[in-house]
């Protein structure tokens, strides 16, 4: 019991940077219809972000942080207007292979001008153990989580009770009747991957606290089961993606704890098969029905 | 208010307005009538900003508005209902009443206009928490037509509106439209119904094919034999 206790606590630290990751998977997908593989890109550069102003300009977590959040936010408008934009009424798949072209794009600038190298993260953030009831929880852990919910939170209300958040839903269901309301339909859409890249952001900076080490490729496997637990709960669907990633993350670590590490990574790929097998539409997916 | 002047619009190959010249006046209603896929809509979308016409110009109150967006159309008060309702589904009712005054910054105003409306469709005051896609095809139309006047547009365009609704509706919908008019703002309606669209009608236009093939006031229209013919079942 207290094994698997300890199991959850860790997958709930991962599976939180999923679900921050997940998060702009979801909202871009949700808004143009495109799966932005370019976007665990967006965390890598995040937790380099961290990296460069804690390890240069001194700054402490909470900065480092922001820093992140506010840079990958402007990356992410910037992708979207060049390598996006032009593409808004070309096939789907012009988009998709765009996005993948984007993301080498990325890992490669930053291999170039960063180094192919792992660094290292500062210890900006203290870490400490304490134990409960046999079960270990550092500082760190507790962090992760909070910010992590702190963050869902603003998203929701953002998403929810403003009225960007309601454009941004209203382009996402019928952007030709959005325009009608007089919505800037490609401002919303900058917003959206603002909000989105903003989170990997924040996610790449919990991630290099978390694992102390970066290097220019750590967005692609992340990005990928993020894109997973975006899929498990129901791509476009903000609650879904949340929700996937925390399972994601619960699920490697209990794999990792109690059968192999080994396996962790195919038990991920399984789930993705099962998922699009018995409920295409994800956990809290509606298969949509037309009305007229 | 409204000048519609030899107005072109392509889609890839196919030639969909073929010079379309019209004119709505201030406080008329003005119907649009021809059969499917004679450009009615087309025309309306231009206007609104969502295609760009190859030839020809549209003005509204004087000022020229090809080159601008849609944004800014609806600004200078032109407010679209399009074909089909598309309210917004996953928003309440409310949420999408309050997307139609998305430019306005006058609270207040705001305010007595979602009086209004609750006064004028009583029904989306009771469903004003539901998801717009839970009401029925003819609550959606009211929903819709709520949700263009919260803009407080000078001309408001009704695009089908009639379409797929029981009669007791229909009747309402030509009602409330009337209704609009007579407080003051001016209607460009196209309608598969021509009886009734030129039965509320100051002036129509009869659309073929992209082409304005006839024109009048409702009454003249609908004493036509042409249009008697072709659109009112002999």
């Amino acid at each position: 019991m207290t094994q698997f206790l300890q199991q959850l606590i860790n997958g709930l630290s991962l599976g939180s940077i999923y679900a921050l990751i997940a998060l702009g998977y979801t909202m871009v997908y949700g808004i143009i219809k495109l799966i932005n593989f370019a976007h665990g890109d967006i965390y890598m550069l995040g937790a380099y972000v961290g990296f460069l102003t804690t390890t240069y300009l001194g700054f402490s977590f909470l900065p480092a942080l922001f820093a992140a959040m506010v840079i990958c936010a402007v990356l992410g408008v910037v992708i979207e207007r060049v390598a996006y934009r032009p593409l808004r009424n070309a096939t789907r798949i012009a988009a998709l292979i765009t996005a993948i072209g984007v993301s080498y794009f990325l890992e490669a600038t930053t291999q170039k001008v960063l180094g192919t190298g792992v660094k290292t993260f500062p210890d900006v953030l203290a870490n400490t153990t304490f134990t409960i009831g046999g079960v270990q929880i550092s500082n760190q852990q507790v962090l992760i989580f909070i910010i992590t919910i702190v963050l869902m939170v603003v998203l929701q209300f953002i998403v929810r009770k403003t009225k960007i958040g309601r454009a941004m839903r209203a382009v996402s269901v019928d952007s030709d009747a959005a325009k009608l309301m007089g919505i800037n339909v490609d401002a919303t859409i900058s917003v959206t991957f603002a909000i989105g890249s903003a989170l990997a952001g924040a996610a790449g900076v919990l991630v290099g606290l978390y694992y102390n080490t970066i290097n220019p490729l750590m967005g692609m496997v992340p990005g990928v089961k993020a894109f997973i637990a975006a899929v498990f709960g129901g791509i476009g669907i903000i609650p879904g993606a949340m929700f996937g990633g925390l399972f994601i993350g619960i699920v490697e670590t209990l794999v990792s704890g109690y059968a192999s590490s080994l396996y962790k990574d195919a038990v991920v790929y399984v789930i993705l098969i099962i998922i699009l097998i018995v409920k295409p539409a994800g956990l809290l997916g509606k298969n949509v029905k037309e009305k007229v | 208010m409204l000048e519609i002047n030899n107005l072109h619009v392509h889609y890839g190959a196919i030639h969909a307005l073929k010079g379309v010249s019209l004119e709505v006046h201030d406080g008329e209603i003005v119907a649009l009538i021809g059969s499917n896929g004679a450009g009615k809509s087309t025309l309306l979308k231009a206007v609104s900003g969502l295609l760009k016409p190859t030839e020809g110009t549209i003005s509204f109150e004087g000022n020229p508005t090809m080159k601008m967006s849609a944004q800014a159309i609806v600004k200078a008060g032109i407010t679209q209902v399009p074909e089909g309702r598309h309210v917004f589904s996953g928003l309440s009712v409310y949420e999408n009443l309050m997307m139609g005054a998305y430019l306005r910054k006058d609270k207040d105003g705001i305010k007595e206009d979602l009086q209004n409306i609750y006064n004028r469709f009583p029904i989306l005051k009771e469903r004003l928490n539901q998801d717009a896609s839970t009401l029925s095809g003819g609550e959606q139309q009211m929903l819709a037509m709520g949700r263009a006047l919260m803009a407080r547009p000078k001309l408001l365009m009704l695009d089908e509106p009639s379409m797929g609704l029981a009669p007791i509706f229909v009747n309402q919908v030509f009602e409330i439209i009337k209704d609009i008019n007579s407080t003051g703002t001016t209607i460009l309606l196209i309608e598969q119904n021509a009886r009734k669209a030129l039965d509320i009608a100051d002036r129509g236009y009869v659309m073929e094919t992209g082409n304005i093939v006839l024109s009048g006031t409702g009454k003249q229209l609908s004493e036509s034999d042409a249009v008697r013919k072709a659109y009112l079942g002999g």
